[in-house]
């Protein structure tokens, strides 16, 4: 490829980067601004309106209890799309610092977080999250459910990257400049904190952008068995439950709203992770 | 007897007469063909031992395997002898004699004899084994007596009359004395093939099924049935309109709707059924409760200023699309000889409902509820996961309670957290359930309202009424179950719904109706008003052979 083609290339995907980034931040700043946009409240019960079509008074119609769709999805989008992000951080941190260890500590350490990290990812995790739920407490208002939700994402999300973190650090462990600097007498833990977990970003990076999707289907599937996002909050987990009635898909083809909300979004983190991935270290 | 559901069930009304004239003609047809009846359990049984049922999937199972001695038929309302080919009521409901039919065997091969009948009542009657099947005949202190008269007849004697006594025992499944198999042989037409937990339960055919139809064939006709794990309503509606399935056993409002707009001759309303759908609190005195909430759920004006504020008519609906009925107590509109008139429903009104929370020491704070002592309002109710219904339902109460200031925060539970919860570690604060009644009469809720009964559900196992309305309640309970004047029992049940409705121990919702549908492959297929309400013919019950191919 010539130099000209390169130039072509990049330019195209660093306009589908910013357009990715650009949907993001609207689907952002309209899930932030939810109060703005729209009048009505994500739980208000419109009881003589019940699925009702599109209109002036509600964009996108009304569910099966009377509530306004639109602002639902917005404040669902808040909720997903927030929540994930913080999940998906937790649960890179968590891997970078176990993966990290292992990989460079090496030897049993290595071994034990290796026949962990097997161990957890062959945990059925759905039953697990199901009785982990079952297991909390009963009277906690809707926005602590969501985030006790995202919160064992996050803790229960660590094992896959942290497998890959770990095969990282193992390499990074016998490049010329580590074996350098621990020959020069720098203490361990600086050798791990100032030169090895920096040198690890792009693997925590990818990592993060990664598990973004994927807390945010697993908060959907979560909603799907009604042990997500406690009610009245809508998330799209919640959203997506309606899509179970597929004739009112057809019916209603409004109601897809969420899905392709999801869609979109999910796209986006992608092509922003492929730039990501591709862009030099 | 009442038992724990996951959503609502079976009614009473017009019954649809489809299949009678292929009922007739069943005999005609080959019984060994190679036909298997499919449809759904919303849940794995929790017990395959009939004499532990308490909930609806393991009571499913009872219905296809047990023998019983008397059945009670669901189309027509009456009673027929299965095991008994003759039975007597004596000594005003405390004795009865049965005649037993020769020649039974159970599905091993063990003889049936009254040893089966001295040792299953001995059983049901154990009050070590806790079987909510002896509630309904427990209306005295005392072991129950039992004799062989003679060798294919069988006595009981009940320590205090039994109401109803020979209704009771359709569902009190034979046991075997003497086989090895325990449980596990039956006297039904089905007997437990295979159980692969969370995906199917395996119903073969019982070889040694003692019935036989008109012309000498051996009964059933069906070579199994096979009962899929299915919580997804969407996903069994889809196979049932593919022909996966042959029936669904109750459907969902919404569902209902959808189906009859696409196949109007396999779908029935039936109107209002028997069943319930309730909220209750948690008082159990030993529950780890902040004192002050099981102060709350303690009382009365505060159990009643909550029915006051739900708004039936919209659960109604809104929630079951107008396929329900407003519940004013424990006895189903439907259930017009038990019914007590005089019960209104609650009014919907949230002045009624804070007057009432007035009495009781509550005030508003700013937009909250408080209590006396400064606490505010804040309670969970808990329910079974998956299930829509019960979600609107929620929904719609957490918006009614939130105008008095109360918030209600709601949880789903898969449903075996939420047993354990209600039934063993009563952790928990307030629940909404269905209760699926599968008995007219009102003894068949004695496993409900005694307050030493396992499902007196807000405080189990009393030894010791915990309050003076419920001995009230245990003693009109016990006297309805001793009369044999119906009058006089109508009167003492009554007088039960009246006490229920001021004491507001459960609060009654609502009463669906009984919706279900029939593929146009089954054959003999005469969906009734009691449940099981498609299937209680199962051992007549044939699949079209176009099926089976296509199968």
């Amino acid at each position: 490829m010539n130099k000209r083609g390169v130039m072509n290339l990049f330019g195209t995907m660093a306009l589908k980067q910013q357009i990715a980034l650009a949907v993001l931040a609207a689907a952002v700043a309209a899930s932030l601004g939810a109060g703005w946009i729209t009048h009505h409240s994500y739980a208000e019960q419109s009881r003589e309106f019940i699925g009702a079509p599109p209109s002036a008074q509600f964009w996108l119609g009304t569910d099966e209890l009377g509530r306004d769709r639109f602002a639902r999805l917005l404040y669902g989008t808040r909720v997903s799309l927030l929540l994930a992000p913080a999940a998906a951080l937790l649960s890179t941190l968590i891997a970078g610092l176990i993966g990290g260890a292992a990989g460079y500590l090496g030897g049993r350490w290595e071994r034990v977080v290796t026949g962990s990290v097997d161990l957890f990812l062959s945990l059925p995790w759905l039953f697990l999250l199901l009785a982990v739920r079952a297991l909390l407490p009963l009277n906690t208002s809707p926005v602590t459910s969501v985030a006790i939700t995202f919160l064992l994402l996050g803790c229960l999300g660590w094992a896959g990257p942290a497998r890959i973190i770990r095969a990282g650090a193992r390499t990074l462990v016998n490049s010329d400049y580590l074996v350098l600097a621990s020959a020069c007498g720098i203490p361990r833990w600086r050798l791990f904190w100032r030169h090895l977990l920096p040198n690890l970003r792009p693997i925590l990076l990818a990592q993060f952008w990664i598990s973004v999707p994927l807390f945010i289907l697993s908060e959907a599937n979560l909603g799907l068995l009604g042990l997500g996002v406690a009610e009245p909050l809508p998330s799209w987990g919640a959203l997506l439950r309606e899509l179970e009635n597929y004739s009112a898909v057809l019916q209603n083809p409004w109601i897809l709203a969420p899905a392709v909300l999801l869609v979109i979004v999910v796209g986006c983190l992608q092509l922003v992770l492929r730039t990501e991935e591709s862009a030099p270290c | 007897m009442l038992i724990r559901t996951t959503a609502s069930r079976s009614a009473l009304g017009k019954v649809f007469i489809r299949g009678a004239i292929a009922m007739l003609l069943g005999g005609a047809v080959m019984a060994n063909a190679a036909n298997e009846l499919r449809f759904c359990l919303r849940l794995d049984p929790k017990t395959f031992n009939p004499l532990l049922v308490e909930e609806e999937s393991s009571g499913d199972i009872r219905y296809l395997t047990g023998g019983v001695l008397i059945r009670l038929n669901r189309y027509t309302k009456e009673l027929e002898g299965e095991l008994a080919t003759r039975w007597k009521v004596s000594e005003n409901g405390r004795r009865i004699d049965f005649e037993l039919r020769r020649g039974v065997h159970f599905s091993d091969g063990t003889p049936f004899t009254c040893q089966d009948v001295a040792y299953t009542m001995r059983q049901v009657m154990d009050p070590a084994l806790h079987s909510p099947v002896g509630d309904s005949f427990r209306s005295a202190p005392g072991a129950v007596q039992t004799q062989c008269t003679g060798p294919s007849s069988a006595m009981l004697r009940f320590p205090g009359p039994v109401a109803a006594l020979a209704s009771q025992f359709d569902q009190v499944a034979i046991l075997s004395a003497s086989s090895p198999r325990k449980e596990a042989a039956v006297l039904g037409p089905f007997e437990l093939g295979e159980y692969k937990p969370g995906e199917y339960v395996l119903l073969r055919r019982n070889p040694n099924y003692w019935k036989r139809d008109a012309n000498g064939h051996p009964l059933p006709y069906l070579d199994s049935i096979r009962l899929e794990i299915q919580q997804n309503r969407e996903l069994e509606l889809l196979r049932f309109r593919r022909g996966e399935l042959d029936l669904i056993d109750k459907l969902d409002p919404e569902m209902f709707d959808r189906l009859s707009a696409e196949m109007p001759h396999a779908v029935m309303d039936a109107g209002p059924s028997l069943d319930w759908e309730t909220v209750f609190f948690n008082q159990v005195q030993n529950s780890p409760l902040p004192e002050y909430k099981r102060r709350w759920f303690q009382s009365t004006d505060f159990r009643r200023a909550i029915s006051e504020a739900i708004r039936r008519a919209d659960i109604v609906r809104i929630v079951y699309h107008g396929h329900a009925r407003v519940a004013v107590g424990p006895v189903s509109v439907a259930n017009h000889f038990w019914l007590n008139p005089a019960l209104q429903p609650s009014s919907g009104l949230d002045t009624t409902a804070l007057a009432q929370l007035q009495r009781a020491g509550f005030r508003r704070s700013g937009s909250a509820l408080v209590d006396s002592a400064g606490h505010k309002v804040e309670f969970s109710m808990i329910s079974n996961a998956g299930n829509k219904l019960h979600e609107r339902t929620l929904a719609l109460i957490q918006q009614d309670l939130a105008r008095l200031g109360i918030q209600l925060n709601v949880v789903t539970l898969d449903f075996p957290s939420l047993i354990e919860r209600i039934s063993r570690s009563f952790n928990y604060e307030s629940v909404l359930m269905s209760w699926t009644n599968i008995d007219l009469d009102p003894s068949g809720q004695m496993n409900v309202w005694l307050s030493s009964a396992a499902n007196h559900q807000w405080n189990p196992n009393q030894k010791t009424p915990a309050t003076a309305w419920e001995a009230e309640v245990d003693q009109l309970m016990l006297a309805q179950n001793a009369s044999q004047d119906p009058n006089q029992r109508k009167a003492y049940f009554e007088k039960v719904q009246q006490i229920v409705a001021e004491q507001a121990p459960m609060l009654f919702l609502v009463n669906p109706n009984a919706l279900s549908a029939v593929g146009p492959n089954l054959k003999n297929a005469a969906p009734a008003v009691l449940t099981p309400r498609t299937y209680w013919n199962a051992e007549r019950l044939q699949v079209g052979a176009n099926l089976v191919s296509r199968r």
